[in-house]
């Protein structure tokens, strides 16, 4: 079975994010980029489908600007075996993503695909989603575990009460979630080795997809920042302030 | 807390900017050391150092290694890092590919060893005792031992170890009792080694110890002397491990610091041992482990610097203290952070141009390993050589103290909360401690720097440093921008070729005029090597001021004029001393101290 990964490069997750002055995003120049954490999870869990001999070739693919490629090669460094980079330096946006991951899927014809179920610098949660609906497959999003089961996969989902377990008809759509497991390092004989794997550029035009965006960012600004807190005299205050000032009960 | 965040976008500073790091991969066999290449290998690097063994480095030294009965236990931990570092392939970075090696340049693994060092200096030992027995073995053993033994130090499976200090003998080898009899084609080890690093240890399977020690006929003396390997396990016939030898570990040593390191004290007793090279030719064999070995020592004391630099910064940009003298900097908050002190300042500054002088230095050398064991040319070898040589004691003590003393300024920048334990910083301090002393103590590296290096070959390995100064200070010593840091080089290189005439001149007469000067003499050598990468810094940064990364060099310029002006000037007084000659130090009798 060929397993299709999605890979975002996104600011690395240790980076203090700064809003810019104008307010019109995030400060990305000198900052430290990374993989998605939830998709290092999603190539994590493609290598050990492979491993289990389910798997049988992995490709990794990136959207965006053309230092993606750094972010293909780690995923190649930890064991996919080529990449695929759909170079574009517009701002891509979930639905956008969708449709291009679709026309690679088409192209590619896997059998599964694995996406990390949000990233963490727009944490918008639908691409997955949205690449299940386009292509008419079925979907296992937030898993914490992956079973293939003949022709069925079973997808253990974190959900608000606890697990729920799905089965699903390949070809399917998995999105992944913390506790899927836990991505191991690149070895140094892989690293090398990712050097040689081949990675395929592609652009949006290739692919037929018209990527321009449809929702408009209207400003970006930092969270409000922490008052301090106040003592109250009483539960009569305390239930007041939280009818009234609070306005939460 | 400490912090530690490689110094990624640094190593590139040095590797791609400051030197030709391209050149790596233009030697034979060194193709694949491709920037990017060397870029991808220390990020992930970085981060198994950072998310592995960085959290285990206080839990470590609380627990320290505990001994029972001939067995020794690392702390909670350190097993399952070892195996993700050996899973990895790290042990095999710069091995040779035919025993199971990347063959990646000796220029790389410096960086991933002030990484280790950064992080974990106990855990870095294991390995790092390995790759010390690796290099000895693969320059003098068999063909046949290395064939058995080289791919299991490769892998990390094995591990290796260095023995040569007893009990009434550490710097004078000459004095070494271990006895080695000839017994069926092997030989029987007799003796008592102690102070050995990484003797025993849950980490690995099997122990090779490679032991100094005196056949029946030896001459007395360093002459004497010959190299044994003593398997801990013998090895089987299948490759893997047979019947237990005659090594156990007697006891391990209760330390200031590398707690989580085991220093054991090794009996053997009729231990089977297989000779490795010549007879009587172990101090050869040992010192070409020692010499990189020393290295490896120079750069514990960086990795430890950095962190202590990282840690105090964080700390001074965080900790309210206090108004700045000019006036409130913070004025919504109660109080300045410390970094806005003079003082503060002072301290963070020294901690920074030691660190980064030492990088670029270490790097510079580095490259000059791999050029003298891959370049074509003999004469371009030879001349790495020679500059490798002449270094290596600079190197050793200039970074170990430099690191002891960037640690202590560490704790001084936390004050109290440096001193104790729950934040770390005390423990760099502890740990840096045993780097100015093990594999060679830096006074007797000042001796082998004024003793052997300068006199060798009729000063041949000094010209390998006074050459390019020369050059460099020629070709920029007209340019307008770059006097302030061309000139007080200059001034301090001067003063260099003044005390190394001095230094021949009276050692020739008197070898304890030699002796006495040998200390402040490699001082002032190695701060004018830093002037020397600092200087070269400053040249590279430059014309670089207009772009993104403007941040990164006028930090650079900034901290070279740092240099320039408040810590270079303590080659005068360097100076100063060492032309004040034995005397003073000599004059009065031992019975009156």
């Amino acid at each position: 079975m060929k397993v299709l990964v999605a890979v975002k490069r996104v600011i690395d997750f240790n980076v203090k994010v700064r809003v810019k002055a104008d307010k019109t995003g995030v400060e990305t120049a000198n900052v430290k980029m990374s993989m998605n954490p939830f998709d290092e999870i999603g190539v994590e869990e493609a290598i050990r489908l492979k491993e289990a001999g389910i798997a049988t070739e992995i490709i990794a693919v990136s959207l965006g600007v053309a230092q993606c490629q750094e972010t293909i090669r780690t995923a190649l460094a930890m064991g996919a075996d080529r990449g695929i980079l759909v170079q574009s330096d517009a701002e891509l946006q979930p639905l956008a993503v969708a449709k291009l991951l679709k026309a690679i899927v088409e192209k590619e014809k896997p059998e599964l695909c694995i996406l990390g179920k949000q990233a963490i610098d727009d944490d918008c949660n639908q691409t997955g989603q949205m690449l299940a609906a386009l292509l008419g497959w079925a979907q296992g999003t937030f898993a914490s575990k992956v079973k293939r089961e003949g022709d069925r996969l079973l997808v253990t989902r974190e959900v608000d009460g606890g697990l729920e377990t799905v089965k699903l008809k390949l070809p399917a759509v998995v999105t992944t979630d913390l506790r899927l497991n836990e991505p191991r390092y690149a070895s140094l004989p892989n690293i090398m080795k990712a050097k040689k794997k081949p990675i395929e550029t592609l652009t949006p035009e290739q692919l037929g997809v018209d990527v321009a965006p449809r929702l408009v960012t209207l400003k970006v600004e930092e969270p409000p920042k922490r008052q301090g807190g106040r003592k109250v005299a009483s539960v009569a205050e305390l239930v007041d302030k939280l009818r009234n000032e609070a306005r939460v009960i | 807390m400490t912090t530690y965040k490689a110094p990624l976008r640094d190593y590139r500073f040095v590797l791609e900017e400051l030197f030709d790091g391209a050149a790596l991969a233009r030697l034979p066999g060194y193709e694949e050391a491709t920037a990017d290449t060397i870029r991808a290998v220390l990020e992930e690097g970085a981060r198994l150092c950072e998310e592995v063994l960085f959290p285990l480095n206080r839990p470590g030294d609380e627990e320290g290694c505990a001994y029972e009965n001939g067995v020794v236990r690392t702390p909670k931990g350190f097993k399952e890092a070892y195996r993700t570092f050996c899973a990895g392939g790290w042990t095999a970075l710069a091995c040779d590919p035919a025993y199971g090696g990347q063959g990646l340049p000796h220029t790389v693994n410096f960086c991933l060893e002030e990484m280790i060092s950064s992080t974990n200096l106990s855990f870095g030992m294991y390995p790092g005792l390995s790759h010390g027995a690796y290099r000895a073995l693969l320059l003098h053993g068999s063909d046949e031992q290395k064939q058995r033994y080289l791919p299991r130090l490769v892998d990390g499976s094995w591990s290796g170890t260095m023995c040569l200090t007893e009990p009434h003998c550490g710097t004078d080898l000459g004095l070494i009792r271990t006895r080695a009899e000839p017994a069926e084609g092997a030989y029987k080890i007799s003796g008592t080694k102690i102070f050995i690093s990484a003797g025993e240890h849950d980490l690995t399977e099997n122990i090779l110890h490679l032991v100094l020690a005196r056949l029946p006929d030896a001459p007395a003396g360093t002459r004497g002397i010959s190299l044994f390997l003593v398997p801990k396990f013998l090895p089987g016939a299948d490759g893997g491990i047979g019947a237990r030898n005659g090594v156990r570990c007697g006891s391990i040593e209760h330390k200031m610091g590398i707690k989580a390191s085991a220093t054991c004290v090794m009996n053997f007793d009729e231990a089977t041992g297989f000779l490795v090279g010549k007879p009587h030719g172990g101090m050869r064999a040992m010192f070409s482990m020692m010499n990189s070995a020393r290295l490896g020592v120079a750069l514990q004391g960086l990795g430890l610097g950095e962190t202590a630099y990282q840690s105090a910064r964080a700390y001074a940009a965080e900790r309210l203290q206090g108004r700045s003298l000019s006036g409130p900097k913070a004025k919504d908050k109660p109080a300045d952070p410390l970094i806005v002190h003079p003082d503060i300042r002072r301290m963070l500054l020294i901690m920074k141009a030691q660190n980064e002088a030492a990088r670029a230095l270490a790097a510079w050398i580095g490259i000059h390993i791999d050029i003298a064991e891959k370049h074509p040319d003999p004469a371009e070898r030879e001349a790495a050589e020679d500059l490798v040589a002449l270094m290596t004691p600079i190197l050793k003590s200039q970074f170990t103290d430099g690191g002891f003393a960037v640690a202590n300024l560490g704790v001084q920048i936390m004050g109290g909360h440096g001193y104790i334990r729950e934040q770390g910083m005390e423990q760099l301090v502890r740990d840096a401690r045993i780097t100015q002393i093990y594999e060679g103590a830096n006074g007797i590296q000042a001796l082998d720097l004024v003793g052997r290096k300068l006199p060798m070959h009729n000063g041949r390995l000094l010209r390998r440093f006074f050459h390019p100064a020369e050059r460099f200070i020629a070709a920029h010593k007209d340019d307008p921008a770059l006097q302030e840091f061309v000139l007080p080089f200059a001034k301090a290189f001067g003063k260099l070729q003044q005390a190394t005439v001095l230094v021949a001149q009276r050692g020739m007469r008197d070898p304890e005029e030699a002796g006495a000067a040998a200390s402040d003499y490699l001082r002032l050598f190695a701060l004018t090597a830093f002037a020397f990468m600092w200087a070269r810094m400053a040249t590279v940064s430059l014309p670089k001021l207009g772009g993104d990364e403007a941040w990164f060099y006028k930090g650079k310029l900034a901290t070279a004029r740092f240099f320039m002006n408040r810590m270079l000037p303590e080659t005068s007084s360097l100076l100063t001393i060492i032309s004040a000659g034995a005397k003073p130090l000599m004059a009065l009798e031992a019975e009156a101290f």
